[in-house]
């Protein structure tokens, strides 16, 4: 998909789509023939340059045809290269500008406290946008308004564009600031489905407070020669690359 | 009567949300200020005071608005649109969500808090983004009717809202259009646009023309976006002159929005009343509008300019 636009994010895509599977083939409520459902569970991509892997694990559920994903980025098409609510059924919020979507989250987290839906919100971080102070903002909105249907998902690869986080600029500790604020933390290895499905039963169990699950990542997870590239942030593979690649995941089983 | 139209915004919330189950109000630590303190009395669980942190509050409205909420977010305008332009931008008007924008405290006549305070660039910023409907109420009912229009509209709404109180010009006969401006004087030597406070100063200066033999007509622009081109066109055919004024940087506000009508459909000569391209500073509202020329005094000298009277 990627590679058919020549543009796009593998990296982050790879490292959060063990987590997204999780999410929508068992834990998220939905209803791919019925994307608009008042009760539907749903998802904030934060880290909208993920949206490749959104995509993939909307068209598998069946909320698009999987022919569209080649379409992606290209001029009229419905996968935008970030998140367009308007354009891609299936799509909770539009996100891509870092550090938003957070907040995003808390808003639907406060109309199911209203309405006293019983649905859950999502919400899906990357490391390097908590360099964003409105992360911090919404943080601490959701901890005052006691958010406790709503799950955060740090994908905590530790790459950004410029580098390594800590080089970059130092986001650690993350879970005793995410403490601080007032959250319950949980931290697993985001590419074991065991942890990650255990994290999110916790979350749910979780009263009083929101829950944020540090889930460490690879950069790149399942293709050798992206893991923990940062190169591989925002470039798209060649053609050789992409075979290479879709190999290497076939094979794995992903 | 004399009302600030934030005061008629405080009221018009109470009204609202008693109608609107869905209407829903978020204030970053200014409720007080911008009246939201009066919807909170009577709806608390409707109320989200988000404290100092503006960009989390409009992206928190977008949530809202996504799950079929009526969010009206409300901060002061040089906030709202500036601190949290591209939440604004990104989060409530390209996926063009149902979010309100009331923003109080709009231009120099805030007064002794000063230029950092003063938002003489907020039309601009707003009429930018594709989608947002851009309002600027004149007075009390004006406003009020606003309100409603906003939340019987789809879509993202801003309406700009002062902290000094304003003479009404409406009663509760007026009919308030979305889009529509109103013409509130006929005649035929100079036509004086004007938008929000400077509404009351332009009938003020139109009287002191009449006493000088010169006919005004005075237009109501309160939408400014979308703007009403057909009536901007008809009085620029009927007088030939047209001056604007509003309490906004002359760039990119009513003055810029009329200039981009006339020039396209019909030439005439302009005259831009407003911030000369500068920013404000403390003093009290009555001396900032006369430091910077925003008064029926002002408008007066620049109809004659335009009629080549001396």
């Amino acid at each position: 998909m990627i590679s058919e636009a020549a543009h796009g994010h593998p990296g982050g895509s790879l490292s959060c789509v063990d987590i997204l599977t999780t999410l929508y083939f068992d834990k998220m409520n939905v209803k791919p023939d019925n994307p608009k459902w008042e009760d539907r569970d749903r998802i904030v991509l934060s880290k909208g340059h993920a949206a490749p892997a959104l995509y993939a694990t909307l068209a598998k559920k069946g909320y698009f045809s999987e022919k569209i994903l080649s379409t992606l980025d290209k001029l009229g098409s419905i996968l935008q290269g970030h998140p367009d609510m308007k354009s891609t059924p299936g799509l909770d919020m539009t996100t891509g500008s870092l550090g938003q979507g957070l907040s995003a989250a808390n808003g639907m987290a406060l109309a199911g406290k209203l309405d006293k839906k019983g649905y859950r919100v999502y919400v899906i971080l990357g490391d390097g946008e908590l360099q964003e102070g409105q992360i911090w903002e919404a943080a601490m909105t959701a901890a005052h308004y006691k958010l406790d249907n709503l799950t955060a998902i740090l994908d905590f690869n530790g790459l950004q564009i410029d580098g390594p986080n800590r080089e970059v600029k130092n986001i650690e500790p993350v879970n005793e600031k995410f403490k601080a604020f007032g959250w319950h933390v949980i931290e697993i290895d985001g590419h074991d489905f065991d942890q990650i499905d255990k994290a999110i039963e916790e979350a749910k169990a979780t009263k009083g407070k929101p829950t944020l699950i540090i889930a460490h990542t690879i950069k790149g997870k399942g293709v050798s020669f992206m893991e923990n590239q940062v190169g591989w942030h925002g470039s798209a593979p060649n053609e050789e690359q992409r075979q290479k690649a879709i190999q290497e995941l076939e094979g794995s089983g992903v | 009567m004399a009302m600030a139209t934030r005061e008629a915004y405080g009221k018009a919330l109470v009204e609202l949300g008693a109608k609107n189950k869905n209407v829903v109000v978020l204030d970053a630590d200014l409720s007080k200020s911008t009246k939201t303190a009066d919807f909170q009395k009577v709806y608390p669980d409707r109320f989200f005071n988000m404290g100092i942190s503006e960009q989390d509050m409009m992206v928190t409205a977008a949530g809202l608005a996504t799950c079929g909420k009526i969010p009206f977010a409300s901060t002061f305008a040089i906030f709202a649109t500036g601190r949290a332009y591209e939440q604004v931008r990104n989060s409530i008007g390209y996926p063009h969500l149902n979010v309100k924008i009331a923003a109080t405290h709009a231009g120099i006549t805030v007064g002794e808090d000063g230029a950092t305070h003063q938002s003489i660039e907020d039309i601009s910023l707003m009429r930018g983004i594709p989608g947002m409907v851009v309002i600027n109420p004149a007075d009390a009912e004006e406003t009020r009717q606003a309100i409603f229009a906003a939340a019987e509209h789809y879509g993202p709404v801003y309406i700009r809202l002062g902290r000094m109180a304003v003479p009404d010009i409406h009663d509760q006969n007026y009919k308030f259009e979305l889009g529509k401006g109103e013409v509130i004087r006929e005649g035929k030597d100079v036509a004086i646009i004007a938008t929000g406070i400077m509404v009351a100063i332009a009938i003020e200066a139109a009287d002191k023309l009449k006493e000088e033999g010169i006919e005004a007509t005075v237009v109501n622009i309160h939408t400014i976006k979308p703007i009403d081109k057909d009536l901007i066109v008809e009085v620029a055919k009927k007088t030939g002159k047209v001056i604007t004024a509003e309490e906004h940087n002359i760039i990119g506000g009513l003055g810029s929005a009329v200039a981009e009508v006339l020039s396209e459909e019909y030439p005439v000569k302009i005259k831009r009343i407003g911030i000369k391209d500068q920013f404000g500073q403390s003093g009290s509202p009555k001396e900032l509008l006369k430091y910077y020329g925003l008064t029926a005094e002002g408008i007066v000298k620049n109809s004659k300019a335009i009629l080549k009277i001396s």
